[in-house]
């Protein structure tokens, strides 16, 4: 009976998953589960059959409604010459191209070969510098993983959960949430979600849940929970 | 040849370039105006709201956090932007406009299937599903947005979105069936 359900439950997962397999929007495992349910049930097969053909009418359908005339950009670019925000930006950034040659210009050209020559070296010696570092650190190392350098593993220690933020979080918001909980940005985003380090060394379940709990119930956080491993 | 990518474009919009900010209106500002279109139903308001949500993007391109895509951070703009001039409008005036948004002008899918033509109805009953649906189904197939961009976009956990959606197909499947198109699905 409770396999039932569940095989119930997971065809409909899979039936709502349809449009964003038509479209090729699907993460790669979810794009296989899709594609082998489909190879053994034909009903669902002809229910992604209809599924193909509204894709493309939607598609039919918005590209039949044209395109803005040139008064749009005309409107935007006048808009932008009017905004308060357009005269502040121009004062305050700075251009370093005209900088640097307005600087140059006054030099002679003895001094600028000069300059020149002690710049290529600089060059030469920092790339050592590099080189000999790169070197040194592969020795003793027999692989790193992608996902994971190798020197995470050793420092792994503590009490980590996967965090992602409300869209509407603005970056002085999060910063001043890490803060206040001493958290710390250990990878990502991964599809938008964080790794977090909640503390450097392991907190017992009921004080994480706690955490977590809090976290949750923070306005810039749309989904916080544990680790896979947890 | 390299095309420069929405978030360099972004950055340097942050930094008040205006060639930029016209590479990033080019690229993007047809399916922009395409989504504003099929929400407030009238082509001149359309264009007006493009330009506003482009000069949020300008305005706002330093807090661009690159947590989502370009397009889909001005679509969820766009999205505001609609709703809110489709909010501020009188009551009498919403209600006409939003009908017109909603339904199209052309022949309804009975007259269309007199006409026998099933991608002639399938687009009619597009343009008759609710404002919703409408743009769940527009989000999804034509902009090609993930289940979790079209949570971000709409503004909806992601569980509702694939809901929503499937809500949506149910219905469109329903006004086919009323139209005399059977396709043995719901």
């Amino acid at each position: 009976m409770m396999k039932m359900n569940n095989n119930a439950a997971e065809r409909q997962e899979i039936e709502a998953l349809l449009p964003w397999h038509a479209a090729g929007t699907l993460g790669r495992r979810e794009a296989l589960k899709v594609e082998q349910a489909l190879a053994h049930d034909a009903d669902l097969a002809r229910q992604y059959a209809t599924v193909q053909e509204d894709l493309v009418e939607t598609i039919g359908l918005n590209e039949s409604l044209g395109a803005p005339s040139a008064r749009a950009m005309q409107k935007l670019m006048a808009d932008i010459e009017a905004d308060v925000s357009t005269a502040r930006r121009v004062r305050t950034s700075f251009n370093f191209g005209g900088w640097l040659s307005d600087k140059l210009s006054s030099f002679s050209p003895r001094t600028l070969a000069w300059s020149a020559t002690a710049a290529a070296l600089a060059v030469v010696l920092q790339a050592g510098l590099l080189a000999g570092m790169f070197v040194s650190e592969r020795q003793g190392r027999l692989y790193d993983t992608a996902s994971f350098p190798t020197e995470h593993v050793a420092s792994a220690a503590g009490t980590y959960a996967m965090i992602s933020f409300a869209p509407q979080a603005t970056a002085g918001e999060i910063t001043k949430l890490l803060e206040s909980y001493k958290i710390a940005l250990v990878e990502g985003p991964n599809g938008g979600v964080y790794k977090i380090r909640l503390a450097v060394t392991s907190l017992p379940k009921e004080e994480v849940a706690k955490v977590l709990k809090r976290l949750q119930d923070e306005s810039s956080v749309r989904f916080v929970g544990p680790t896979a491993a947890d | 040849m390299q095309t420069t990518s929405d978030e360099a474009l972004i950055g340097r919009i942050a930094a008040g370039d205006k060639l930029a900010m016209q590479v990033l209106f080019a690229r993007h500002h047809v399916r922009v105006y395409r989504f504003v279109l099929r929400l407030v139903g009238d082509p001149s308001r359309a264009e007006d709201l493009i330009s506003d949500v482009f000069l949020d993007v300008w305005r706002q391109a330093d807090r661009f956090e690159a947590r989502s895509q370009v397009s889909t951070w001005l679509l969820a703009i766009a999205r505001y932007k609609a709703l809110s001039a489709l909010r501020k409008r009188p009551d009498e005036e919403l209600d006409e406009e939003t009908a017109a948004a909603i339904e199209d002008p052309g022949d309804d899918p009975e007259v269309a299937m007199q006409k026998k033509d099933t991608s002639v109805v399938l687009r009619e009953c597009l343009t008759r599903l609710s404002a919703e649906h409408r743009e769940i189904i527009d989000l999804v197939y034509y902009h090609e947005k993930s289940v979790e961009e079209v949570s971000k976009i709409v503004g909806v956990p992601e569980n509702t979105v694939k809901t929503r959606m499937f809500y949506a197909r149910k219905k469109l499947g329903e006004l086919l069936k009323a139209a005399g198109v059977e396709r043995g699905w719901p």
